[in-house]
């Protein structure tokens, strides 16, 4: 028989998350800081929204880019929140961020082009670029930068062949946010290489101290930015499967055509659902922002006291400590807390090789349970340094 | 700050000054200082815990929603007759409202019968009291924002996720 398998798609290797999840599951009773999704339920009259579309039977297909109050209310909201305009046109509404992502790349690469993932980041860029015939160009960002892009590390990445930057910020796993006068410095570069910006922005209601800015929102970037947001974290709506990407009506034209084939559109509940989300779902957003923030505060504050120094993360639900006084790659430092305290946290290279030294220390869980879980890592950091 | 500081000992009194000031980013003596000014100036009334009587098998109580019509006395409205209703110690509650009726009373008792007997023998007779109306408790779903019936709520995610 041939192989019936595409070497693109069997050469993408396993994500990182993965081997760490298989491992974790075998442990019983271990406390995990390892979810990268709210602990908070949606909020109930969202639900309650949903159920009721269910029950007035609006359970057909939606127009593929996304039903149009849907459309309408993202473009208020971005108006709101982020100063951006746009058109309900420019709006496709995704199967969560997560499919915006593919869909843009898809929309944007020919084979060849170059896109640059600054890393730690998320996951899914690069085997979406892969997959798209497209080649990742990693930048390593810098702990001492406090994880943020500069002018010069873009410049240092970028070749004749490079089309496409993915702006991962605020960031996963990082906690690391670009302010206005860093995105200024971006921008610059981006208008005079005459490049495009993927700007993930899943996490922009998750900004502690400072409100997110959008780089679209800088002069001469919203043509050049397709903006990337969704309900899993503001509104801790993670299984309901919804997102959204707006930009240049040519750009966003072409996902919408790749979407109508591929997925044909959004789940209609979530769709009914959002719509309440986005028109009384502020005041819900303001109190996990709160909740989190002071979540954040605890964390920081306990892991510089136990020893394991971290910057004050500005945005998500992250805390990146380093660990490289320990001796210990964050692969053993990972597996060794799990086997002797039970407590899960995630290896930064599961977030891009330069995560080395780091862990991801997720702050979506109660001040009970980060208290327990600190405790246990604070016997773990006293016995290593014995 | 305060209020924030409020609303997190609200939902979970719990949580020592130690936690709060690493929540908080303040001083431990900060935070015990601010709790002490609330409570001294009644902001913070007490510390109770919410407990579901029902499934303390020996503790046979009933709570009454006890809709009160008052004449309101000169120069004191209805502030004189509340104090008198609500310093009796079966009173858990008083509320002035708006609509057909003045006063809305709380009571708990160990039996309908005593709390009969406190309609009957306590509150009507009052002067002001012009009419009651009683209404048991059958069965309590939520107490100060958090229910008291259903499972409790198991953490669903999975253990890691990107
Ligand atoms: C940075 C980032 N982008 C996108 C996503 C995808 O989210 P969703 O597909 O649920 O909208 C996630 C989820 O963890 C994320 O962390």
């Amino acid at each position: 028989m041939r192989n019936p398998l595409s070497k693109k798609v069997v050469e993408i290797k396993p994500s990182g998350i993965r081997k760490f999840f298989d491992i974790v599951s075998e442990m019983k009773d271990a406390i995990s800081l390892g979810v990268g999704e709210p602990d908070f339920d949606t909020p109930w009259h969202i639900r309650e929204e949903g159920i009721y579309s269910l029950e007035k039977g609006k359970t057909f297909y939606t127009s593929n880019a996304g039903l149009k109050e849907l459309k309408e209310e993202i473009t208020k909201y971005l108006k709101r929140r982020c100063q951006l305009e746009y058109d309900p046109a420019q709006v496709l509404v995704t199967v969560g961020g997560s499919e915006a992502i593919d869909v843009g790349l898809r929309a944007m690469l020919d084979p060849g082009d170059e896109v640059l993932i600054p890393e730690p980041c998320y996951v899914s860029y690069l085997p979406c670029v892969t997959l798209a015939d497209g080649v990742p160009v990693t930048i390593e960002l810098k702990a001492e930068n406090e994880f943020r892009l500069t002018k010069q590390e873009l410049l240092d990445a970028i070749t004749d062949k490079t089309k496409v930057l993915i702006m991962p910020f605020p960031n996963n796993p990082t906690g690391g946010i670009m302010e206005r006068r860093d995105l200024e410095d971006i921008a610059e570069v981006i208008i005079e290489k005459d490049l495009f910006v993927i700007s993930d922005e899943i996490y922009s209601e998750l900004t502690y101290g400072q409100d997110h800015v959008s780089i679209a929102s800088l002069p001469g970037m919203k043509e050049r930015t397709i903006v990337i947001n969704g309900f899993s974290k503001s509104y801790a709506m993670t299984g309901w499967r919804l997102g959204y990407a707006c930009g240049p009506k040519e750009i966003i034209d072409q996902m919408v055509k790749i979407h109508q084939f591929a997925i044909m559109c959004a789940p209609t509940t979530s769709q009914y659902a959002a719509v309440e989300a986005l028109r009384n779902g502020d005041d819900d957003v303001a109190a996990m922002r709160e909740a989190y923030d002071q979540r954040r505060r605890y964390l920081v504050t306990r892991l510089n006291e136990i020893g394991m120094p971290c910057f004050e993360p500005k945005g998500a639900f992250y805390v990146f400590p380093c660990i490289k006084d320990f001796g210990m790659t964050s692969d053993e430092f990972a597996t060794t807390l799990l086997k002797e305290q039970k407590v899960a946290v995630v290896p930064g290279t599961a977030f891009g090789d330069c995560g080395e030294g780091f862990l991801r220390i997720s702050y979506a869980y109660s001040i009970e349970n980060l208290k327990i879980a600190l405790d246990r890592i604070e016997v773990f950091v006293k016995g290593l340094k014995k | 700050m305060k209020e924030k500081l409020l609303r997190a000992i609200d939902k979970n009194s719990k949580l020592s000054p130690a936690d709060l000031s690493r929540m908080f980013g303040v001083t431990e003596e900060e935070i015990v200082t601010m709790i002490k000014e609330l409570e001294d100036e009644k902001v913070i009334c007490g510390y109770p815990t919410l407990i579901n009587w029902e499934k303390v098998e020996q503790d046979e109580r009933v709570t009454a929603i006890i809709e009160v019509k008052v004449t309101p006395q000169r120069g004191q409205g209805f502030d004189r007759i509340a104090e008198r209703i609500y310093k009796f110690d079966e009173v858990a509650d008083v509320y002035l409202i708006s609509g057909n009726y003045d006063l809305v009373v709380i009571l708990e008792g160990k039996s309908m019968r005593e709390i009969a007997n406190f309609v009957s023998d306590k509150l009507s007779p009052l002067e002001a009291v012009l009419s009651t109306s009683t209404n048991f408790v059958l069965k309590k779903y939520k107490e100060h924002g958090l229910p008291l019936v259903g499972e409790v709520k198991q953490d669903e995610r999975m253990l890691v996720t990107p």
